[in-house]
């Protein structure tokens, strides 16, 4: 029963891990580099999301803060890519790397500069809210974020996989050049993947706060996403979503049951040895022979 | 009706200069050739026109607009489509996936498109379900022309079809070539290293050197050239038998 309670609630954390780590393979697939700030743009999300919704601040209705903070986020990962992103197209994968670090600092300090320092608490309409079944309690707000990352996986997938713009997407990450020669515009679909992965780490955000108190730093949840989406072998969405189940459900459970350092090592634990065994990760698409 | 007209084109890579001032021009139903040897250009010269690159100087007309400059999406618009060396299909989309992308920029129905794909090559259309990485190098370049011609071109710029093909598939390829230009009126630009293949299927030819065109004309006059019988025919007149390779000039320098 404990631990079905507690893989419960793993599998909760698990998703969130699984959106962030969703954005840095959408990233990944898109400017061949990972974004760093991924995390943070989680936190500034779930910030907007608060700003937008707080009684103390705007006070908007619950979802319609959602939506606009989704909204802003797109738009601002979209201008990230336009403005900032776009002029390294070409330098080295570290370039990338420097480049999101840094962009990571620029949104703590401005989610700092106007929220501060001090954890706050997104008001949801699910707050505290618990449900019974036999010997197990669970949250509403773990129900949910289960519920969500299930249905935004999926619009995600049919987006990719039944749009014309998301087929345009897939065939610019596997072959850019021939992406250009049909006529794909590429640089405007790496914008707009770049904006859906602000919209999707907003999503990751709230989720976030439903759970708990948020301040600037919560961004560094991004380093175990990024483990997640190593493990599912960075190219993969599916792998992504399955590498933060993965981390999640066995983070508590080795909390419970292993020392406590160890627990806190785990996630790292788990892509060490999926690089060693498997070196493209869980879900590496099969090599194919380019004739 | 002149299709295709480029004046002194001059395109580089970094400080290279790889074309010198090219001017080519293509007429409605032609099949024009290029030879030229690895690293003359010919390359260079097809990104040039499809957008992927810009070059520094000259123009390009097509249709009465001018193209040079613009990116490659519009250039598909406007109804040049690249088949480009090395097939660059999408490995892991389907055949059908891959070839949807080719009509990307159309704003019609491409269903008759994809029928005549098909008619012209049903080996696409039995394996139309797989991801492209498991054809083989011929059909990922039956897969490959499939693809431009789903974008209906005006023009299509083929860039060796026959590279790391079997002699049996590149006259398979080139027989299709041929019929594809016959039967559909498609108006060809053709890249080949193979000059025997590519002087029988073309109507005229240009030869590029080191980024110059050195000569052009119908392709029977070019096949009758001693330079073109020497160097890309591989053939060596009884006269010449004995004299010194290195004594027989170019006529063209
Ligand atoms: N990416 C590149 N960077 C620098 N030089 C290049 C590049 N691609 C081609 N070149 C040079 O440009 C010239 C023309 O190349 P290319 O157009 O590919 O020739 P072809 O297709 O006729 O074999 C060659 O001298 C080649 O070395
Ligand atoms: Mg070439």
């Amino acid at each position: 029963m404990e631990l079905l309670q507690l893989m419960i609630g793993g599998l909760a954390n698990g998703c969130i891990y699984g959106l962030v780590a969703l954005g840095f393979v959408m990233i990944y697939k898109a400017s061949e580099g990972v974004n760093f700030a991924q995390g943070d743009m989680m936190m500034l999300g779930a910030f907007i999301a608060l700003g937008f919704g707080n009684t103390d601040q705007m006070g908007l209705p619950f979802g319609v803060a959602v939506l606009l903070a989704m909204v802003l986020m797109f738009g601002i990962g979209w201008g990230v890519e336009r403005v900032v992103v776009r002029q390294i197209f070409g330098q080295p994968q570290f370039a990338l790397v420097i480049l999101t670090i840094a962009l990571g600092f620029v949104f703590r300090f401005v989610a700092g500069s106007i929220w501060g320092y001090t954890p706050l608490v997104l008001e949801t309409p699910f707050a505290g809210q618990n449900l019974r079944s036999g010997g197990i309690v669970i949250s509403l707000a773990d129900l949910v974020t289960i519920g969500v990352t299930l249905v935004l996986t999926l619009a995600l997938w049919a987006f990719f996989a039944f749009t014309r713009i998301g087929l345009a997407a897939q065939a610019a990450s596997q072959n850019q050049m021939a992406a250009y020669i049909v006529g794909v515009p590429v640089m405007r679909v790496n914008s707009l993947i770049w904006g859906l992965s602000g919209a999707v780490a907003t999503v990751a955000g709230v989720l976030y706060a439903t759970r708990g108190a948020i301040d600037p730093n919560i961004g560094l949840l991004g380093i175990k996403a990024f483990a997640a989406a190593v493990i599912g072998g960075l190219g993969s969405l599916p792998g992504a979503l399955l590498g933060g189940l993965i981390i999640g459900v066995v983070e508590p459970v080795a909390g419970r049951y292993a020392p406590g350092e160890l627990a806190k090592m785990s996630p790292y634990i788990i892509m060490l040895i999926v690089l060693v065994t498997r070196p493209g990760g869980l879900f590496s698409q099969i090599q194919m022979k380019k004739v | 009706m002149t299709v295709l007209s480029t004046r002194n084109l001059e395109t580089f890579y970094g400080a290279i200069m790889a074309l010198r001032g090219v001017s080519i021009d293509v007429d409605q139903g032609e099949i024009v050739t290029i030879l030229g040897a690895n690293g003359a250009g010919k390359t260079t010269l097809m990104k040039t026109i499809a957008g992927l690159m810009d070059p520094e100087k000259g123009t390009i007309d097509f249709m009465g607009d001018q193209i040079a400059g613009l990116d490659p999406d519009r250039v598909v618009q406007k109804g040049i489509a690249l088949v480009p060396e090395g097939r660059e299909v999408f490995p892991y989309l389907t055949i059908e996936e891959n070839l949807r992308l080719g009509a990307y920029t159309r704003r019609d129905s491409s269903a008759d498109d994809l029928d005549l794909v098909y008619e012209y090559f049903p080996i696409l259309k039995e394996r139309r379900r797989q991801a492209a990485g498991f054809l083989s190098g011929g059909q990922q370049q039956m897969l490959a022309i499939g693809r431009g011609l789903m974008a209906r071109p005006r023009l299509m710029m083929l860039d060796e079809p026959s590279l790391g093909l079997s002699p049996l598939l590149t006259q398979e390829i080139f027989g299709i070539i041929a019929r594809l230009n016959a039967e559909q009126g498609v108006t060809m630009l053709l890249v080949e290293q193979n000059a025997h293949i590519a002087l029988a299927t073309a109507h005229k030819g240009y030869v590029l050197e080191m980024g110059r065109i050195v000569m052009a004309g119908s392709t029977e006059k070019l096949r009758a050239s001693d330079d073109i019988q020497e160097f890309y025919l591989g053939r060596t007149g009884e006269t010449q038998r004995d004299q010194k390779r290195w004594k027989r000039r170019k006529t063209w320098r």
